[in-house]
């Protein structure tokens, strides 16, 4: 055993030994862990993605993208897009909309519902749809007497996609709504504001930048969505591929090139879309932190 | 304008909030609504607003019932208690916000928040947004929002709830120097007593959902009509007594019977004005150790305890206090110079507790 006479510690010392703080090694160790996993596992597939699309020129890449059948899964993902966002940008605020500022029975049951597509594998939520509505589902002789096809056609990969990217709107909304409060919504009303106008002029600004987040993870998963589509799809070339199921189509018939030539384009989307989520995370985070700040203290009844 | 509430009444579920409160604020007024928190002061000023539908009963602005007129259209100005102010506009969008909803023209706009920010000594502030104000500013830009569209009534709620002392003196000032500038009809929310006296031209206190009393701060004061006013306003040594032989005894002390049968008991407060004190021993008819003197400011609180150790607390002015030469282990003789009557056997008396009774130094009548 040392001697027990206490030894006095040098300044650099005595700072490493402070409790938020960890010595140099362990930093180091860590922060080349991390290095490491995202390098091997986020980088050099992103950089491979690229590369294998490059690989026979940029003509060859070109020519591959100009194909119809690609050009027709390019204009059905961009269709699902466009119908699945706004509906579910509708639905998200009027959720949050709901939660955020009333009170009523049953609002657990709906935040569960509404959490229901994250933890319901998207293949088993296009099995719903096939049960639903397909030929031997529940209304697919119905459907099939009135002529009407949603399984294996684009309504039901709409609603596939629809019911896949429900949370990502709601989700974000939901808590910055009930941190502000509906005190600004009550000032708005004895300003003698209507409740169109309350909501186009106070709630709206002040939910903008989460509404935004929001829309732009709902907008990526709507165009990425690969395993409830790919259930309800029928995956007909041409006709009911999306860009996801086309990629998968072309690697699966070894034309690489083309497979990942698309899976670069959904890469780049995917890159901006979170550049811009970074961006607007950060907007959020000061809107959150100022509905915080704010004395907003509980009146009595 | 003048608000009148006839037998409102409102619930939350099972929970009475208020409970048939009449009472009529004239034209012009500036009214306290006081009491305890959970008493149904800030519901009532919410119905008033119509932020909130009565259960049962009447609400009149200008003799008009208003019940059914939504909000947008009761043209009052209501200031929340944590400001609500639109954190996404800057202090002088706030202050519009209420004209172009209006529809006022651009011109009168501008010159309405040019008005306002100088009425309420906020120049220059107009371009902050509400999180770079002091507590103070951000209160009164609530007010100067509320202000705006010229309401009839102004209606706020704990307006100086969230601010400190120092702010809060200065918001009451100004809230008084505005009401008396504009005049509008103006109706508060207060759980403060003190800052209720010295703002409001009335006050009505509400306890429990009930309205206890409605009058002018030295009225409810002065002859509070129930136990619980006279508790509430103003600071109160309650005493229980018990009657022996038709005098009513606690400790040292003895009152009269207030006709009280023998084995009854008495309960009666006195302000700690009440009480003289000396430090000639024989002045008065009893005696006490002075146990603690308390600084307060203008006044000091004394606390003394009787030989059988009964601890009694008075007020007196500073200067009475040096003039006295009292200090802390000081011998001194007492009396209490009036008191009321609260409750006899166990049961409030409505009416007496008014009745301020007062004893001669000695008690010869006793």
């Amino acid at each position: 055993m040392g001697s027990t006479t206490p030894r006095r510690w040098r300044a650099d010392e005595k700072k490493s030994r402070r409790g938020s703080e960890d010595p140099l090694w362990i930093r180091l160790v860590l922060a080349g862990l991390c290095g490491v996993f995202a390098l091997v596992f986020l980088v050099l597939p992103l950089v491979n993605v690229f590369a294998q699309a490059l690989a026979k020129g940029l003509s060859a890449s070109a020519v591959s993208l100009a194909h119809p059948d690609t050009l027709a899964a390019f204009r059905l993902t961009l269709l699902v897009t466009v119908i699945c966002v706004p509906m579910n940008t509708l639905f998200g605020v009027a959720a949050a909309w709901l939660v955020a500022k009333f009170d009523f029975k049953g609002k657990a049951l709906l935040l569960t519902l509404i959490d229901l597509p994250f933890s319901v594998s998207p293949v088993v939520s296009g099995l719903v749809f096939i049960i639903l509505f397909g030929l031997r589902g529940y209304f697919g002789g119905w459907l099939e007497a009135h002529d009407m096809q949603i399984i294996f056609a684009v309504p039901g990969i709409v609603l596939a996609t629809l019911f896949v990217t429900v949370p990502f709107v709601a989700r974000e909304l939901i808590p910055l709504m009930q941190a502000q409060g509906s005190e600004q919504e009550q000032a708005a009303l004895t300003l003698g504001a209507s409740g169109w106008q309350t909501f186009w002029y106070v709630t709206l600004p002040s939910i903008k930048w989460g509404l935004l987040y929001g829309i732009i993870l709902c907008n990526a998963r709507a165009i990425g969505e690969f395993g409830a589509v790919s259930v309800v799809s029928g995956r007909i070339t041409g006709v009911t591929d999306t860009l996801p199921l086309r990629i998968e189509k072309l690697d699966n018939e070894y034309n690489s090139v083309a497979a990942f030539t698309i899976a670069s384009l959904l890469a780049l989307l995917a890159l901006l879309t979170l550049g811009l989520k970074a961006w607007l995370e950060h907007r959020q985070q000061r809107e959150l932190d100022l509905a915080q700040t704010s004395d907003t203290a509980s009146h009595e009844h | 304008m003048s608000i009148e509430l006839r037998n409102v009444s409102k619930n939350f579920g099972d929970v009475t909030a208020v409970g048939n409160v009449s009472f009529r604020v004239d034209d012009g007024e500036l009214v306290a609504l006081l009491g305890p928190s959970g008493g149904g002061k800030t519901t009532v000023l919410r119905m008033i607003a119509g932020l909130e539908q009565p259960s049962s009963g009447d609400i009149l602005i200008r003799g008009q019932r208003v019940n059914d007129v939504p909000v947008q259209q009761r043209n009052i100005g209501f200031v929340f208690q944590g400001y609500a102010l639109f954190k996404t506009m800057s202090v002088a969008d706030n202050i519009e916000f209420g004209l172009r909803i209006k529809k006022w023209p651009a011109a009168e706009r501008a010159a309405r928040v040019e008005e306002l920010l100088r009425l309420l000594g906020l120049e220059g502030l107009g371009r902050r947004f509400p999180h770079q104000l002091s507590g103070g500013q951000r209160q009164r830009v609530a007010i100067a929002r509320a202000l705006a569209p010229k309401p009839s009534v102004l209606l706020l709620d704990e307006p100086f709830g969230a601010v400190d002392a120092k702010i809060r003196q200065e918001l009451r000032d100004w809230l008084v120097r505005l009401h008396d500038e504009l005049s509008v009809t103006t109706v508060f929310v207060t759980h403060d007593q003190e800052e209720a006296m010295e703002v409001s031209n009335r006050i009505v206190i509400f306890s429990r959902g009930r309205l206890e009393q409605i009058g002018a701060p030295r009225a409810v004061y002065e002859q509070p009509t129930n136990e619980f006013v006279a508790r509430f306003i103003g600071v109160l040594n309650i005493l229980e007594l018990r009657v022996e032989g038709g005098v009513a005894r606690t400790h040292e002390l003895s009152f009269p019977s207030h006709g009280v049968p023998d084995g009854g008991t008495l309960r009666i407060g006195f302000r700690p004005y009440a009480v003289q004190i000396s430090r000639n021993r024989t002045e008065y008819r009893y005696t006490a150790v002075l146990r603690h003197v308390y600084f307060l400011g203008v006044l000091m609180r004394l606390e003394f305890e009787t030989p059988s150790g009964l601890i009694l607390r008075s007020r007196i002015a500073k200067d009475e206090c040096v003039r006295l030469g009292l200090t802390e282990g000081d011998q001194v003789s007492f009396q209490i110079r009036e008191y009321r009557v609260l409750s006899r056997d166990g049961d409030g008396l409505t009416p007496e507790v008014s009745a301020v009774h007062q004893l001669p130094p000695y008690g010869e009548d006793i």
